[in-house]
């Protein structure tokens, strides 16, 4: 069977636009070093980095919810590995650090028999309890607290947010019928990185008035109202062909995911800032680790889930 | 054949596997050597540092890498002499009781054949994420092979995901910084001093390791 025979018109023609947009970006990843040698050094492996990401996601939306799943589970574990690298954890407490690897697999499993209250519980009841437990009979106390923070942290952000990510495939196409529940991930994705890269460009543009000097200095009030505003209109003219949402709820979403866009990212920042690193590893040339990449969708994916379970569906 | 199916294990099974639980981060992957004769030599706190340092290489260089190890700690049964020898590749070492014959003589050899030998100057893992005194036989090694370039590294995390005496693996990122190779230069003490301080400043370019 051939899954791009039947699919809906708007994901074609998504996908169709991020084909262009790469093709683009590798031609003046190709062009522009040899225009002005030196500035653009990084846009060709940025540009790699973007096309192994597309590809890999994008394969995953078109093969089905089984593929998607798996991939994002692994995404999490990846994401996970590296906060739990970064991030102060003690000698005794390696077991602990298994025991959040292991809700990877748990939470994912949730999603993969598409039990939805299994899935809410997991992370913040049981795997929130466990971690005490295993650290508590451990019996060491200096540095309790910050350990038990960094295990919460990480297995929230890494692996309850991102997985609203997966579980949003397990939406009936009943309810979608605009472009699937692959279409309701393609716009999450695709509007946090463009909400990214709008930011990015009105501050490069306009950019002077500082937000956070101290945490993201090349963060402006220009690129991010800009950035906001883009986003916002970008997201209420496509809503109706990939999501059910009315036209206020649209508005709504559309105005507020761009801003918790923002704070996943400056977030991120601050946690590097703290941990006295620039990027949370080099597994995507260009762009850093994947929690760099990742930061964003942590903040607005499980949010986008909130809302659309609200205005949108009915199933969750 | 056996090496066929070495590098076929290499590709399949150890290069993923590593990938799954060290994530390996690799710094400086152009100044390790091609070809033999070359030592690699590294800081040591783990049984993965051996794996990490095998993995940097391409397959097609398998045949010539030869880790130095132990002989008192792999050579131990019949079973595992011929696994860590034949499909590992290691080249064992004498730790105690000397002797009068040259404990050395089998890394001679190897250099000798152009192998590029992978050694752990500490001589043992150690503590966990801590580095030791490093002993001085690499230095008769390049005093004896003076045209074989001695390539840093400092490793990190690999005592994090399996620190000595610990049974099972905790994934963890690992980084391997590879330095610029060099060469005998002219007394032991100096070689050593050259040695030690050159993979400590490698360190710094590491991410910041938060092991309480």
């Amino acid at each position: 069977m051939n899954p791009l025979a039947n699919l809906p018109l708007p994901l074609a023609a998504g996908f169709a636009g991020l084909l262009a947009l790469l093709i683009v970006g590798s031609l003046a990843a190709v062009v522009l070093p040899r225009l002005q040698s030196g500035r653009w050094a990084d846009l060709g492996p940025r540009m790699q980095s973007w096309w192994l990401t597309c590809l890999v996601i994008g394969g995953a939306l078109l093969a089905g919810w089984q593929a998607f799943t798996l991939v994002f589970a692994f995404i999490s574990f990846v994401a996970l590995r590296e906060f739990l690298t970064l991030a102060p954890t003690r000698r005794e407490d390696r077991l602990v650090v298994l025991l959040v690897y292991a809700s990877v697999l748990i939470s994912y499993w949730a999603i993969w028999i598409d039990n939805y209250a299994y899935f809410l519980v997991i992370v913040p009841i049981y795997v929130f309890v466990a971690t005490a437990v295993m650290m508590t009979l451990q019996g060491r106390t200096d540095g309790f607290l910050a350990t038990i923070g960094v295990m919460h942290w990480g297995v929230i952000v890494c692996v309850y947010n991102l997985g609203h990510v997966a579980f949003l495939m397990r939406t009936p196409a009943a309810e979608v019928p605009q472009a699937g529940a692959a279409g309701l991930v393609f716009f999450l994705i695709f509007i946090t990185q463009f909400n990214d890269v709008a930011q990015y460009v009105w501050g490069k543009l306009f950019g002077r008035r500082k937000i956070s000097p101290t945490i993201s200095p090349n963060k402006t009030w220009e690129g991010a109202i800009g950035g906001f505003a883009t986003t916002a209109v970008v997201f209420v003219i496509l809503a109706p062909w990939f999501t059910p949402l009315a036209f206020w709820p649209s508005v709504l979403i559309g105005t507020v995911l761009p801003v918790l866009g923002f704070f996943g990212d400056i977030t991120m920042s601050a946690i590097k800032r703290d941990l006295g690193v620039k990027d949370t590893s080099r597994l995507l040339p260009g762009h850093g680790g994947a929690l760099d990449r990742l930061d964003s969708l942590m903040f607005t994916a499980p949010w986008y889930f909130h809302m659309l379970a609200i205005f949108g569906l009915e199933r969750f | 054949m056996l090496q066929l199916v070495r590098r076929l294990i290499l590709v399949l099974i150890v290069k993923p596997f590593a990938w799954l639980i060290i994530g390996l981060d690799v710094r400086g992957r152009d100044q390790l050597p091609v070809k033999g004769p070359a030592m690699i030599a590294a800081n040591h706190n783990s049984h993965i540092d051996t794996l990490l340092l095998i993995c940097l290489f391409p397959s097609s260089s398998l045949t010539a890498i030869r880790p130095v190890a132990a002989a008192d700690h792999f050579l131990k049964t019949p079973l595992s002499s011929w696994f860590y020898q034949r499909v590992v590749g290691i080249l064992p070492i004498t730790r105690t009781g000397a002797g009068r014959s040259d404990v050395l003589a089998g890394c001679k050899e190897a250099l000798a054949r152009g192998e590029i030998l992978l050694i752990f100057p500490e001589g043992t893992r150690g503590k966990a994420e801590e580095m030791g005194d490093f002993k001085a036989g690499i230095a008769r090694l390049a005093e004896q092979f003076p045209e074989a370039p001695i390539t840093p590294v400092y490793l990190q995390g690999a005592g994090r995901v399996l620190p000595r005496g610990a049974r099972i693996l905790v994934p963890f990122n690992c980084s391997a910084i590879i330095g610029a190779p060099f060469t005998w230069s002219g007394t032991r003490a100096g070689f050593m001093e050259q040695l030690k301080s050159t993979i400590e400043t490698l360190r710094k370019d590491a991410p910041p390791l938060r092991w309480l």
